[in-house]
């Protein structure tokens, strides 16, 4: 009997790679198809909640509001009174409802990664992001062109600055306003919930391969384990602070389009 | 014989050389929210949006170093 380790989990694979993001298929339950995977059904999920909730927090509004009308009417204020009013001006109460849906749906897609059974969120492959990113991108750009009609180039491109340093600005401005902001804003997004996962993944998985690799590193193990518990709370802060930070950039993107004069 | 090996990936010590600059940027945004609002604390909810977009366009560059050291992992031989 001496020499046996205690095997908890037989044969945890270490460090964890990029595959742990690609997920068997459901139905056919572990083949490799890629159609319906635990992915595919938290975002179908997610989708279904929030129609469900706010449908159903609003099928009878009173003048005191019940307590999931209370719930519901906060959430989108606090879009549109934090958010769209502050970053945009009165007429960013225009752009609440996409605020508000957009705030929404990121944090209950990112929420998945720390709610039992689900552990993975979404956004952690990058295909999720980018279709967000690119609509705040769309919308933003179609904004400022029918604000300023062709002058918006000039607008986006030109900041007041001597002639002679032009050359080197409209290129940096094209380069920062076209081309990095919808790429920040994607990367930003999956890079944050991927590295929440990741971490999870190596202090829950290094418990197990500690244990299995030595029957004293035990209490290292345990300490990893209480580590995962902590991390699970810092992750909700990012899952809560990304949602805003979205939110809060897309509205400033605006503004920046409806602006009156440059900058 | 080898005095000391090292084998693995790279991007672990790219990242971590690429974490010191967001590290300090992420420190200056806060330290100057902190320093402000002790100044004049009723501008705290005016100047709080902009540490925000401040806190995340910094904080990107330190998100990026972890996508790309996944994307162009080397290792040691």
């Amino acid at each position: 009997m001496t020499g046996q380790t205690i095997v908890l989990a037989a044969d945890v694979p270490f460090p964890p790679t990029v595959e742990d993001f690609f997920l068997p298929s459901i139905v056919p339950w572990g083949g490799d198809n890629v159609w319906l995977t635990k992915i595919t059904l938290l975002v179908w999920l997610s989708v279904a909640i929030l129609i469900v909730f706010f449908l159903w927090a609003y099928r009878n509004p009173q003048m005191v509001p019940t307590r999931r009308q209370w719930l519901a009417e906060s959430i989108y204020g606090f879009v549109r009174n934090n958010i769209a009013v502050d970053m945009i001006g009165r007429e960013g109460v225009r752009f609440a409802p996409y605020l508000a849906t957009l705030f929404t749906f990121i944090f209950v897609m990112n929420l998945w990664s720390i709610i039992p059974f689900a552990q993975i969120s979404p956004m952690s492959h990058i295909a999720f992001p980018i279709v967000l990113a690119l609509i705040s991108w769309v919308l933003f750009i179609y904004l400022g062109f029918r604000k300023h009609g062709i002058g918006y180039l000039k607008h986006a491109l030109v900041p007041p600055a001597p002639w002679f340093i032009l050359p080197i600005l409209v290129p940096i401005e094209f380069f920062s306003n076209f081309i990095v902001r919808p790429f920040s804003l994607a990367v930003r997004l999956f890079a944050n919930m991927f590295a929440g996962h990741m971490l999870l993944l190596v202090f829950t998985l290094g418990g197990f391969a500690m244990i299995n690799s030595n029957v004293l590193l035990a209490p290292i193990s345990v300490l990893s384990w209480a580590m995962t518990i902590a991390l699970t709370f810092l992750d909700l802060a990012v899952i809560a602070l990304q949602a805003y930070v979205f939110t809060v950039l897309t509205a400033s993107y605006i503004q920046g389009s409806l602006a009156e004069e440059a900058h | 014989m080898n005095v000391a090996e090292v084998v693995g990936s790279t991007a672990a010590i790219g990242y971590g050389l690429a974490a010191i600059g967001p590290g300090i940027g992420v420190g200056l945004v806060f330290a100057s929210y902190i320093q402000s609002t002790a100044r004049q604390p009723e501008a705290a909810r005016i100047t709080q949006p902009f540490m925000w977009i401040g806190f995340a366009v910094v904080e990107v560059l330190a998100l990026l170093g972890i996508a790309f050291g996944f994307i162009w992992q080397g290792t040691i031989p």
